[in-house]
């Protein structure tokens, strides 16, 4: 069985978030870049499926060279193989379609991504892949097993779970749960040794002209501080919340 | 051209991000000088619809369609699309939404952003405001010429009543087959979800227990409110994972989030800081939380908690 596990390369949540050249493009510099989380999730799983389903797994980011650092890192952690698409992603649909085109020449049985990154927040690139390649799609996806050619699936929705029952090709969405945080694989020594000795494919990219572009970035209005209320003048504190910010 | 609005239903009822969506589609086919129609899938209410200013409501009422599939929805839109010659789709951010949008841009080839605040800035070119960064910033994107996709972001744009006399009309779509079908469903009863919560209650390590929740619970049930947890007190067991809100569990867009012994680590406030008015109760005034809140209360959640419910009981 082959898995595709798609990685998007993040700012690290506690970074600053700063933009340049006139507010069009995010600062990265001094930013640390961590696997995108719910992509970690579903690379885990997918580690785990190499022993269960006997599983090829591919991981693949679309970006500049600066990415490779954490594709060693998810090869470290147990990916048979990387593939990085060169070129910058800058919208969802552009990187769907580069992700699509590999796909093309390459059949996964499954294909995993993160059922959001921490950056841009869109949510997109699963469902994008899914539907060019009119493969099956389930998102928030907190449970997965194959059996032969047949996926049983747990959704995340609203106050519950949804069971779902299809056939492979798969795209999934990954998000906590599919894994815990508790199985998360930090890499050891000798994983960190074996990665350099495995594949990293640099690949063309078709170059796909985007659809959406980010024109002007700005950051919310500084709050204005904190009203404090004493512990003893709480009908105070259902006042404000009443009549001024009257949300109850 | 036209403006075409997804009205999410389930067991027969709309949901409030439902009205909030067709809310926000009818407001821009006003600034962009078309109709709004709605598309409905299995629900027969549809005088509710023409409240919230639909031109126009196409249901489609078909058992394939009981269950929510994101496949078969989405090419039962895209077939709708194209007959209504729509230009814009308009989309909630509920779990079921997001899920078919993206999949709905795939097949249709057009543009889609997600977590949109507010009308687009402009209209040609097509210019939208959407949060990004976990909601430590905003983008103005724009999408190019085509089919557009927008999901609203939960209470930013809020419902907007304006009558509309809608014409009602059923719609046939041709039969999609999908191998892939839900086998079973399951839903906690009785509680309010995250999702649809206009008040979320959550609580921290600070509680010191899982014992202790019940007053949590008290409270919640005093404001009509969702109950939700840090990440540590999902993770030691205290409460299950469906209420771990926070970056890697479930983002709030609540109109008030309550924050009751949860210091607010970063990866928690990523989670809920889309939510309008925030209020912390914490018995370190050090608390990074009161950076990111509107009200405070530094005190002891053991007193602090049990006086407001019987003050909240008191007024009503």
């Amino acid at each position: 069985m082959n898995i595709l596990v798609c990685i998007s390369n993040v700012p690290d949540t506690t970074s600053k978030i700063n933009f340049i050249e006139n507010d069009s493009k995010f600062d990265s510099n001094g930013v640390q870049y961590i696997i995108n989380p719910n992509d970690e999730f579903g690379l885990t799983k997918a580690v785990w499926m190499k022993e269960s389903n006997a599983a090829n797994v591919t991981v693949l980011t679309v970006g500049d060279q600066s990415a490779e650092t954490i594709l060693r890192k998810c090869l470290a952690i147990g990916a048979d193989k990387a593939v990085r698409i060169d070129c910058d992603a800058n919208d969802a649909y552009s990187v769907a379609k580069e992700i699509e085109a590999h796909c093309q020449s390459i059949n996964y049985d499954l294909i995993i991504c993160g059922r959001e990154s921490i950056d841009y927040n869109g949510g997109l690139v699963p469902g994008l892949i899914a539907g060019l390649l009119n493969y099956n799609f389930v998102t928030n996806c907190v449970s997965l097993e194959i059996t032969d050619s047949k996926a049983t699936c747990a959704r995340e929705i609203s106050g519950g779970t949804e069971i779902s029952e299809c056939e492979i090709p798969l795209v999934i969405g990954s998000q906590k749960g599919l894994v815990e945080e508790s199985d998360l694989i930090i890499p050891n020594m000798r994983g960190i040794m074996m990665a350099r000795q495995k594949p990293l494919e640099v690949l063309e990219a078709k170059n796909i002209s985007a659809k959406t572009s980010d024109k002007k970035f700005h950051k919310p209005e500084a709050k204005s501080e904190v009203k404090l209320v004493k512990p003893d003048e709480l009908d105070k504190l259902i006042d404000l919340l009443e009549n001024e910010a009257k949300v109850i | 051209m036209g403006v075409l609005v997804y009205i999410e239903s389930e067991e027969n009822k709309y949901k409030k991000t439902a009205y909030e969506a067709l809310s926000y589609g009818k407001a821009l086919a006003d600034k962009m000088g078309v109709k709004v129609s709605g598309l409905v899938f299995n629900c027969s209410d549809t005088d509710s619809l023409k409240k919230y200013g639909a031109d126009k409501i196409i249901t489609i009422d078909n058992s394939d369609f009981e269950k929510f599939s994101s496949k078969k929805y989405s090419h039962a839109l895209a077939e709708v699309i194209k007959s209504e010659n729509s230009s814009v789709v308009i989309l909630s951010s509920s779990a079921d939404s997001k899920f078919l949008g993206a999949h709905l841009s795939g097949i249709t080839d057009s543009s889609y952003v997600s977590n949109v605040v507010g009308i687009p800035e402009s209209i040609s070119p097509f210019v939208v405001k959407r949060t990004c960064f976990t909601n430590k910033a905003f983008s103005s994107t724009e999408m190019i010429d085509g089919l557009r996709i927008i999901s609203v972001s939960s209470n930013s744009f809020g419902m907007i009543e304006s009558f509309n006399d809608s014409t009602v009309e059923s719609f046939s779509p041709e039969k999609v087959n999908s191998n892939q079908r839900t086998i079973k469903i399951e839903k906690e009863t009785g509680s309010i979800t995250i999702a649809d919560a206009d008040i979320v209650v959550s609580a921290g390590r600070g509680l010191k227990g899982p014992e202790n929740w019940e007053m949590i619970e008290s409270l919640a049930d005093t404001l009509g409110a969702a109950t939700a947890c840090s990440k540590p007190v999902s993770d030691m067991g205290w409460r299950p994972h469906s209420e771990h809100v926070g970056q890697t569990g479930k983002p709030v867009s609540s109109n008030l989030y309550i924050a009751i012994g949860i210091s607010g680590a970063i990866q928690h406030l990523a989670g809920i800081n889309s939510s309008k008015v925030k209020v912390v109760i914490n018995s370190d005034p050090e608390a990074p939380f009161f950076k990111a809140a509107d009200y405070g209360v530094v005190g002891d959640a053991f007193e602090v908690i049990p006086e407001l419910i019987e003050k909240l009981k008191d007024r009503k």
